[in-house]
């Protein structure tokens, strides 16, 4: 399987990582190399083997339904580039 | 005392509630030393003030009955979220964050006393194996060719902890492990690096780059100091899922050194075409000194070992790939300057352009794709399949009865920082004998066995069965007691 | 027990330009789960809170948070499924679906695509009297909610509050059974009735904790019963999805235009494209979300933060066992044990709250039919009045049956007694003793009666003149007796003493 141009690209911009398109012929070989590496896996018969869910299988946690957090607006907005009013503020968001 | 950085946790540890020294001392020794080794560029953010008031506090607090790593003055991987104090997992993204919160682990250890000196160079993200992908410029090794000052790796990506045990700067440090980040490093610098079992450590706090693999563990001047430090960094933590509710052994006082009648495995799997003779000539003398300890040497075989590197390329990028996914600009760290105009997307884009290194870019998007419309069965679900087959192997040798298992813990001594950087491939190769126990979750411990011909150090790779970190730290131990390693870098930084 | 069977309502028809169509409807419906913390984290669910107060650091997506599963939401999502005959999965898994969105701060939503907690279950959706449409539920799965954006503080900016970030969703996934806008109307109406007498879910629309996306497509006659009848759907048309519905108002008006849209469309020759589109309730229109396909690749896998939820058989038996009685089993019930009509039933059945109060009522007062009529129109219609609800209602159940009870052994009039129900309704009081207090009861007492039908007889000569002639005018003696002693005469006495005193 080998990746152009449009599909480094479209991988990019799934990613949410700006590319300049100057940059793309050298991002899609590289995928390729690395993809090329993974290639091996096809050699590995896998017919009806499990995909592996727990590397260290255990009975999940569980939390109660208790509030035990919550309250602190002041620390969760603490880091944030650009908050007001107690919100978030990021670029308008068109829908 | 003299050189107190030097010690390391067992015997400040005895020399604290001996009252030969104090926390305060040892931790002046140490940040004495941080100031004097900016060459290495190993501590990325000090914390000096903290280091001291907890120096203090230890002191406070000494006896007889104080916590094993009270008053112990150790570095912590960037990874890890420290309140108040920079953690910025060696990226740009996080330029300016200070968390509100303390990870687990380091709770754990600030509760059993230990003084934290400062923050540790790291690959960004814990991507890499070399720590040039580090948003503070790499760390350097402080061991060096022969009287070549070519600059070497510590490794990766725990490469500021490496350099700072290894340099004395520390008496220890935490690390964390995704596919070799404790071993390959604690092996280019001659210090012991265990990697516990997954789900032994809790990952609450510590920064995510693949979930199902990382692992953190400590990074030390010994086995023993390796015991010490797990015991106080493990335990269940009910606010991580995958965090195993265990009880904690007291890993030190199964540290007898006995390995007779221990089956070790020696996986033929192992041997690489190509690779150094030194290396080979090491696992040679391992194998012969475990032996001659008493233990029994097995030929095995992981016969998908090969598949290890190539299935955790696709399963560690998967899973890092939507764990960066947070890092978008909008509630901490880095946020691009936008032109008019540019809305929220372009908000992302530019913000992860800008705040990601290339090598975590090139995980993000390798990700991305594998995980994308079309390709999933293909090569997320199949590296899921082959990872079942992984931990198979293993799983059938320890049934034969294999308490342990030895390999290299590196297909090379520390190599030239800027030598292997151009090849993503290339790199990867540097987790070839680590990465296997990642995938199958087991624990791992590199320990020095020897020098190679230009006076670098090497490691060995010892692996052990789930959950009995005890008994490979007892075997590890005999290991370090056969080998009797001792050398230290000359100073020059 | 009455063993009520159903026959199928006819499908919606919509006449084209060339021909009749039918429509063909699923709908998703997101219920936001009845529960004190989020589904991952320990922060509120509570609703109106000041902007992200409800947020825990793993609601923020902080670096390193790590999600640990609330376990009654799990409870409650298993009572949902057993509620709806739903096959209960003692394995489950979440997965990560990945997209970048302000309000989505982990840049994925921990959700249930390959293994989701419910699985197959019907809901029987009433049309009418003897007439339902068997809704198949194809799953149930738990899901985070996200955050909201805000557009319109600020001209360049959007707002981001988390405080719902995380919060436990139900999503709840039908089978394409559904016909038409009326239907789905039901079928909401109905879901939402089953989740609140399960306590699953609030079902409050407006605060948006139920809601809907709904897919419509078309077809022409016949093609839907091969679709059945195959479970192929090359049969039916493409679909469209019209996102995020929460009023049922506008659901079905979405659901008409949309349908609408697509006959438009295939008459003319072209095609309809899969695609997600909003309804635009001022425009009356439907339109197309583009930007939001385009970039879409969810890229789920399993989150890796989690290990599958595996169940206990023994729980979900717990729960089964504690499972309150379902509206269709009270309505049969209420039919059977007070008598009641389909639509009386129905009706008491509404709601929990309603049924409770109503069956408190029937018992006090032992007579079920009038404490049915007297919950629905006078209790319903006054509540009604004041556009409240039976939370807010001032009359206990003993007072109304009290009430009852007073028209049963005759002290009051049917007349009187709404007047007794309006005082108790606004001033409250023992109703007996209102009566007493205010002399509302009924006279009885004949000579009391004899001597105000005299009293008319001597006023008014003429009148009973013109009343031996013509019997019909009796009633004009009896409304001036009524009149005269304040309503509180008995009417059959006071009838038969006019005639008798007419006629003499």
């Amino acid at each position: 399987m080998s990746i152009d141009e449009n599909t480094a690209a479209r991988v990019a911009k799934l990613a949410r990582i700006k590319v300049e398109d100057n940059a793309l012929p050298a991002l899609a070989a590289e995928f390729n190399t690395i993809l090329g590496f993974i290639e091996q896996l096809n050699e590995v018969d896998v017919e009806g083997v499990a995909p592996m869910t727990s590397v260290t299988p255990q009975r999940l946690k569980r939390r109660v339904d208790d509030v035990t957090d919550g309250g602190q607006q002041d620390k969760v907005l603490s880091n944030a580039p650009d908050a007001r009013e107690g919100f978030f503020a990021v670029p308008k968001v068109v829908e | 005392m003299s050189d107190l950085n030097k010690l390391g946790l067992a015997e400040a540890r005895d020399a604290l509630r001996a009252g030969d020294t104090t926390s305060v001392d040892l931790t002046e020794a140490c940040l004495g030393s941080i100031e004097a080794a900016d060459a290495l560029n190993a501590f990325v953010h000090h914390t000096p003030d903290i280091a001291m008031d907890q120096a203090r506090a230890a002191d406070a607090r000494m006896g007889p009955d104080a916590p094993a790593m009270c008053g112990l003055p150790i570095g912590i991987k960037d990874l890890f979220c420290t309140r108040g104090v920079p953690s910025q997992a060696g990226s740009g993204i996080l330029k300016g964050f200070k968390p509100e919160y303390e990870s687990t682990i380091t709770s754990q250890l600030f509760e059993a006393g230990a003084v934290m000196l400062g923050k540790l160079n790291m690959d960004e993200f814990a991507m890499g194996s070399s720590n040039e992908t580090s948003v503070y410029g790499n760390a350097v090794n402080p061991w060096r060719r022969g009287n070549d000052d070519t600059a070497l790796t510590p490794g990766g990506s725990s490469g500021g902890s490496a350099s700072a045990v290894s340099a004395d700067l520390c008496l220890a440090a935490t690390g964390t492990d995704t596919g070799g980040s404790i071993r390959q490093p604690a092996a280019f610098t001659g210090i012991t690096g265990i990697k516990p079992t997954y789900g032994r450590c809790s990952r609450w706090g510590v920064v995510a780059f693949a979930s199902s693999l990382d692992q953190a563990g400590p990074m030390t001047k010994s086995v023993r100091d390796a015991a010490i430090m797990l015991e106080a960094m493990c335990g269940h933590d009910p606010k991580d899922s995958t965090s195993a509710d265990l009880p904690v052994p007291n890993f030190e006082a199964l540290l007898k050194g006995d390995v007779r009648g221990k089956k070790i495995g020696i996986p033929k799997e192992y041997r690489l075409d190509g690779m150094p003779e030194e290396i080979e000539a090491l696992w040679a003398e391992g194998r012969q000194m475990l032996e001659e300890a008493g233990a029994e040497m097995v030929d095995i075989s992981l016969p998908h070992t090969k598949y290890a590197l190539p299935a955790y390329y696709v399963v560690a990028p998967a899973e890092a790939s939507s764990n960066l996914a947070r890092y978008d600009g909008a509630r901490y760290g880095h946020r691009a300057k936008l032109d008019q105009g540019d809305g929220i997307t372009e908000m992302y884009e530019k913000t992860r352009a800008e705040g990601f290194g290339d090598e975590v870019k090139r995980r993000v998007m390798i990700g991305t794709y594998v995980l994308s419309a079309g390709f999933y069965d293909a090569y997320y679900n199949r590296a899921r399949k082959v990872r079942t087959l992984i931990k198979k192997d293993f799983e059938d040798v320890f049934a034969q009865g294999i308490d342990a298992i030895l390999t290299p813990a590196t297909p090379s001594a520390a190599f030239g920082l800027g030598e292997a950087s151009d090849d993503p491939v290339q790199m990867y190769l540097n987790d070839i004998f680590t990465v296997t126990v990642n995938m199958a979750g087991l624990p791992g411990i590199a320990v020095p066995a020897g020098l190679d011909k230009q006076g670098l150090p090497l490691g060995l790779q010892l692996i052990g069965r789930p959950w009995e970190e005890g008994d490979l730290l007892n075997i590890a131990y005999g290991l370090e007691s056969a080998v009797g390693f001792v050398a230290k870098p000359t100073k020059w930084w | 027990m009455l063993d009520l069977t159903y026959d199928t309502p006819k499908p919606k028809v919509i006449a084209g330009a060339k021909h009749d169509w039918e429509l063909v409807i699923g709908m998703e419906v997101h219920a936001q789960v009845s529960s004190n913390a989020k589904l991952f984290s320990g922060a509120s669910t509570q609703f109106g809170a000041e902007p992200n107060s409800n947020v825990a650091f793993v609601d923020a997506a902080m670096p390193g948070m790590l999600p640990v599963i609330n376990e009654y939401c799990v409870e409650q999502a298993v009572r949902t499924g057993l509620g709806l005959n739903a096959q209960i999965h003692l394995y489950s898994a979440f997965d990560r679906k990945n997209y970048f969105y302000p309000d989505l701060p982990q840049g994925y939503q921990i959700s249930q695509l390959y293994h989701p907690i419910v699985g197959e279950g019907e809901i029987l959706v009433e049309m009418g009297p003897g007439l339902a449409r068997k809704v198949r539920v194809e799953r149930i799965h738990l899901e985070q909610d996200a955050g909201k954006s805000i557009h319109d503080m600020d001209p360049a900016m959007s707002f981001v509050d988390l405080n719902r970030t995380g919060v436990a969703l139900m999503e709840i996934v039908s089978r394409p059974d559904i016909r038409g806008p009326e239907e789905a109307a039901a079928y909401i109406t109905k879901l939402r009735q089953i989740l609140r007498y399960l306590g699953t879910c609030d079902g409050n629309m407006q605060n948006g904790n139920l809601r809907a996306d709904v897919n419509v497509s078309i077809c022409l006659p016949g093609a839907y019963e091969r679709y059945q009848e195959t479970q192929d759907f090359s049969h039916l048309g493409t679909r469209c999805e019209i996102k995020n519905m929460n009023s049922m108002r506008f659901i079905q008006q979405a659901i008409d235009v949309e349908a609408r849209r697509q006959i438009a469309i295939v008459e003319g020759g072209g095609r309809v494209d899969q695609e997600t589109r909003l309804y635009d309730p001022d425009k009356g229109e439907t339109r197309s979300m583009r930007s939001k396909e385009e970039a879409h690749d969810y890229r789920y896998f399993p989150c890796p933060d989690l290990l599958p939820l595996e169940i206990e058989q023994a729980w979900i038996d717990d729960i089964a066992a504690n499972l309150p009685e379902l509206p269709d089993a009270k309505k049969v019930r209420f039919m059977d044990d007070f008598g009641l009509t389909d639509y009386d039933a129905s009706v008491l059945t509404a709601d929990t709250a309603d049924a409770a109060f109503f069956e408190e009522v029937a018992g006090q007062s032992g007579d079920g039919k009038l404490a049915a009529n007297w919950v629905i129109n006078e209790l319903f219609g006054r509540l009604k009045k004041e556009d409240h609800d039976i939370s807010e209602n001032p009359v206990s159940p003993s007072q109304l049956a009290d009430i009852i009870k007073l028209i049963k052994s005759g002290d009051i009039s049917g007349k009187i007694a709404k007047d007794l129900f309006e005082i108790v309704y606004t001033e409250g009081g023992d109703p007996a003793r209102i009566v007493e207090a205010r002399s509302m009861k009924q006279v009885t007492d004949t000579g009391a009666i004899e001597a105000a039908v005299d009293e008319i007889i001597a006023a008014n000569p003429a009148q009973v003149e013109k009343a031996k002639n013509n019997p019909k005018l009796a009633g004009w003696f009896v409304g001036q007796v009524m009149k005269a002693t304040g309503g509180k005469a008995n009417p059959k006495a006071v009838n038969e003493i006019v005639t008798q005193k007419l006629s003499a």
